[in-house]
């Protein structure tokens, strides 16, 4: 029993320690509270005599900065403390006017050699660090004029069914629908059909120039139902799409009747969050029209890519399938290396897809990329400035190919610019479409709901805990505890490079996998040294004991800690948000505590009892 | 050699379980009868922002809606230091943004405005806890499969019942109480059952051990001998947990306060299930050597064992 380990396994421990220390240095590099400038147009550029305007700016109103420095995209001026920040951001927009875009931002501080090797500090959450905040107004209009058009059809159909006829069912302008019939005796039995079928319908007779309407309007307590599902729907597109953003903890939440908060942890890239969030893009699949097709039953759209000629197509107004039969989407490259996003439909619309190009081999398919915009317009009502918002939809072809043979439920679209724009529509088609438009209202940045104060509570009570801990292992188990105390401490520096590589966010519940992961750590030590002294009870000498409880203890150890992971992998794939946070926090603690708790102070252990004649030990 | 004492841990084992079944009634008449009283995060409430002339100090509001009943209140700058967020749970109500208002206006020399008093949703939507609910579900059962593949079916009922044993008597005691539930209280009920699992294996596996190594012997005993054997390990590790805890809880400032009380709660309850429950669960089972005994060519299972 010499309890010695060789020497590639202690080079190999030292080694991942190493790297450990170097990948969670960075967090040893706290951000800084920067503003970043940039010219609102090309033509406005920042520039040194900018800056130094910027800097005698701060100065003058007696604010501290540490740097300011010219980056790639603009100014970057760094600050040793938020509240700093957000009074100089203050300062720097009235100096700089509309012509620049002041934004709030987290500067990092790792150094460069560091970030050459990928290295970068964790993330912290929204309740430990704030972020960016989005306020989304959903176009309710659009939403009960969506469903409006449902109805119009279902209506028609009903009173087809019926054999009641009518000369037009129409969507009126102000959100009503207006039925005409040319017998009064036919509209009344339509009347009486529609309210017996549609409770939600508050519905009027009128008879004008010889003809007989009804006057349809939706009751309050449906439009509000209407309004509810869309904000419901979106609000879980929303969620979806953040989370495939790979943001951590974002925070999406209803605000009001028609409006939707969404807030992003750290200050990551908000230009690109924002394309993503508020894109109400979804797809169309329609055949090419034949040469012969009335022009009652086409509609010509224009090409995305502008360059390519001819430069429109016309299409059947027949949609074949829409965004929403996208079962799932991934971004590929084809054999030539162009990027192309695979397509699997759900089995409805693998079925309708397979119906229609049954009957189109060799004919050409359209997809076609619809899109809600808006354009701000700015007025002067009452000489104050009002932003008027004008929507409108875009669609355009991003492909047209011949239907080479019968498509199913899997294909692909191919004749995208980018691999970024490939990805960013896969990641559309995946999360799903918005119900109902939404636009950005507002921006903003939020402090940590949590409190500075709280922040710096929550941080000492742990270092208090941890402490503690420290002093009673010490004191229980003398020089295995301080063996024990080392590797703890390296438990947390290794779980930080971890958690650092992911770049996984802090946030409170994430501290408390921490916690636990402590806990745990030592638990396996504790598991480990009982064993050890029990050993030595029975009368097993000092080597041998060492070794013995170092076996044995590892099956419980190792069982106790896969079942815990288990669960908590689980809890990750299942889980969202906090959960989520608090999960993969826990499951890189168990595999990290279970490298330090075992071999690091086997290690240890070794390198300060093994390999000599040992009377006792201090345990 | 002394041998280590024998507690007579199994003796109480009734009155253990009359507890337990007592505490779990309890815990459960409250949820059924009190529920339990979510917080913001859950429910939703309002959301107020103020406007202020001169930077305001934040912990000045939160102390002033805190005295003014609005305990559930958070507060945060909102795009500079003078506008200030604040949501709470409270239901909205077109009064309230002027009752805070008033409340934060009294003893301010500084005229304040405001600027929004508007209804904001759960955070945590409902397809969101039902799907976290599910997860725990899923979670427990693949422990229960676990459980049961590498040691024997009894064990995974007895850890599965000590679970859930400790995350009611948890809610049991947030809805008693009525201590504001909210996602970090979420978290610290998870790691609860991180916490309690890892107990409640190390304890079986010592019991399993025993049951294999130890001729002679009721099952009964051998439930002492595992229990008196390993209660020097649980009372360390415990007690380590606490003093972090306790520490959170007293130092740790009101936000981290529910998740400090929440675990301190769960990792006593935790720690009594495994000796209690979980070992109780295996004596009612009937556990005997035979459900123990490694099935022919044994030794397969303990191949891992011989990994340092």
């Amino acid at each position: 029993m010499l309890n010695k380990y060789p020497l590639w396994k202690n080079a190999l421990i030292i080694l991942m320690l190493l790297i450990g220390g170097i990948y969670a240095a960075p967090n040893l590099y706290p951000d800084d509270f920067a503003v970043q400038l940039s010219g609102s147009r090309e033509v406005h550029v920042v520039n040194q005599p900018l800056l130094d305007q910027v800097k005698q700016a701060l100065t003058a109103k007696q604010i501290s900065f540490k740097s300011g420095e010219l980056t790639a995209k603009g100014g970057l001026i760094r600050f040793s403390d938020g509240q700093t920040q957000l009074k100089a951001k203050e300062v720097i927009s009235q100096t700089l006017g509309d012509n620049y875009v002041v934004a709030l931002n987290l500067a990092p501080t790792t150094p460069d050699w560091l970030r050459s090797i990928g290295a970068g500090p964790m993330k912290l959450g929204l309740d430990l660090r704030g972020g960016v905040h989005f306020l989304l107004e959903v176009d309710m209009a659009l939403a009960v004029a969506q469903r409006l058009d449902v109805y119009v059809s279902e209506i028609k159909t009903k009173l087809r069914t019926d054999k009641l006829r009518y000369r037009a069912v129409n969507h009126r302008e102000d959100g009503s629908l207006e039925l005409k019939f040319s017998n009064a005796d036919v509209r009344d039995k339509a009347q009486s059909l529609l309210r017996k079928d549609y409770p939600e319908f508050l519905i009027e007779s009128e008879d004008m120039d010889g003809a007989f309407y009804l006057t349809i309007n939706l009751t309050e307590s449906k439009v509000r139902e209407i309004e509810d599902y869309a904000i419901k729907q979106n609000l879980t597109t929303l969620r979806n799409r953040v989370n495939e953003l790979g943001v951590a903890e974002p925070l999406v939440q209803r605000q009001g009747r028609n409006r939707i908060v969404v807030q992003l942890p750290g200050i990551q890239d908000a230009a690109a969050a924002k394309r993503i969030i508020g894109k109400t893009a979804n797809l169309e699949f329609r055949l090419e029209a034949t040469t012969d097709a009335s022009r009652a039953v086409t509609e010509t759209y224009p090409f995305r890519n502008e360059n390519r000629r001819p430069n429109k197509a016309t299409l059947e107004k027949d949609i074949i399938i829409s965004g929403s039969s996208v079962a799932n989407a991934q971004s590929t490259f084809d054999e030539t290396g162009q990027p192309q996003v695979s397509i699997t439909l759900d089995s409805k619309g693998g079925q309708l897809m397979n119906r229609t190009t049954r009957n189109a081999v060799k004919r050409r398919m359209a997809v076609l990329f619809v899109e809600h915009k808006s354009r701000t317009l700015y007025e002067t009502v009452d000489g104050e400035q009002v932003a008027k918002r004008i929507p409108y939809v875009e669609k355009k072809i991003i492909s047209l190919a011949t239907i080479q043979s019968v498509l199913g439920s899997s294909f692909r679209i191919t004749g995208l610019d980018s691999a970024t724009e490939s990805s960013e529509l896969a990641l559309l088609l995946r999360a799903g479409a918005l119900a109902a438009p939404i636009y950005f209202v507002e921006e903003r940045t939020v402090g940590p709901s949590l409190g500075e104060q709280n922040i710096e509570l929550g941080v000492t009570s742990v270092q208090i805990g941890f402490a503690l801990v420290l002093l009673f292992m010490l004191v229980y188990y003398r020089v295995f505890g301080l063996l024990a105390n080392i590797a703890l401490t390296i438990n947390l520096v290794l779980l930080m490079a971890v958690m650092s590589i992911m770049s996984a966010t802090l946030t409170l519940p994430g501290i408390a996998g921490i916690v636990l992961t402590v806990g745990m750590a030592v638990d396996a030590n504790v598991l480990i040294f009982s064993r050890i002294r029990e050993e030595l009870k029975n009368g097993l000498p000092p080597q041998s004991a060492i070794s013995a409880g170092f076996d044995r203890a590892f099956t419980t150890i190792f069982d106790a800690n896969i079942t815990t992971l288990l669960a908590s992998v689980i809890l990750f794939s299942m889980g969202t948000g906090p959960v989520k946070g608090f999960a993969i926090t826990l499951s890189v603690g168990i595999v990290t505590s279970m490298f330090t708790a075992i071999m690091v102070t086997r290690m240890l252990v070794n390198l300060t009892y093994g390999g000599r004649a040992l009377k006792k030990l201090s345990i | 050699m002394t041998t280590a004492k024998i507690y007579n841990f199994m003796g109480l084992r009734k009155i253990a379980a009359g507890l337990s079944i007592l505490l779990l009634l309890v815990s459960v008449a409250s949820l059924a009868i009190n529920g339990l009283k979510f917080g913001l995060d859950f429910t939703g409430g309002s959301l107020i922002e103020v406007g202020y002339q001169q930077e305001p100090n934040l912990n000045d509001i939160r102390g002033k809606l805190e005295t003014a009943g609005y305990e559930d209140a958070v507060v945060q700058t909102f795009g500079s230091p003078v506008d200030i967020l604040i949501r709470m749970g409270a239901a909205h109500d077109p009064k309230l943004g002027d009752q805070v208002l008033q409340t934060l206006q009294s003893g301010e020399s500084q005229e304040l405005t405001l600027r929004r008093n508007e209804y904001v949703g759960a955070q945590v939507g409902e397809e969101l806890r039902e799907q976290g609910g599910l997860g725990m579900l899923l979670a427990l059962f693949m422990v229960m499969v676990y459980v049961a593949f590498r040691f024997q079916l009894k064990f995974s009922i007895g850890a599965v019942s000590a679970l859930a044993h400790d995350v009611l008597i948890v809610l049991g005691f947030f809805s008693i109480l009525k201590l504001d539930f909210d996602l970090t209280v979420l978290a610290a009920l998870l790691a609860v059952i991180g916490y309690s699992l890892n107990d409640t294996i190390v304890v079986s596996d010592r019991i399993r051990e025993n049951f294999r190594k130890l001729r002679k012997g009721t099952a009964i005993e051998i439930m002492n001998t595992s229990l008196s054997q390993t209660l020097g390990r649980t009372l360390v590790t415990s007690l380590t947990t606490l003093l972090v805890l306790v520490a959170l809880a007293v130092f740790g400032g009101e936000m981290i306060h529910g998740f400090a009380v929440a675990l301190l709660v769960g990792v006593c309850v935790g720690t009594y299930s495994s000796i209690y429950v979980a070992a109780n669960v295996l004596v009612m089972l009937g556990i005997c050597k035979e459900d123990l005994m490694p099935p022919e060519k044994a030794e397969d299972g303990e191949e891992v064992d011989e990994m340092p």
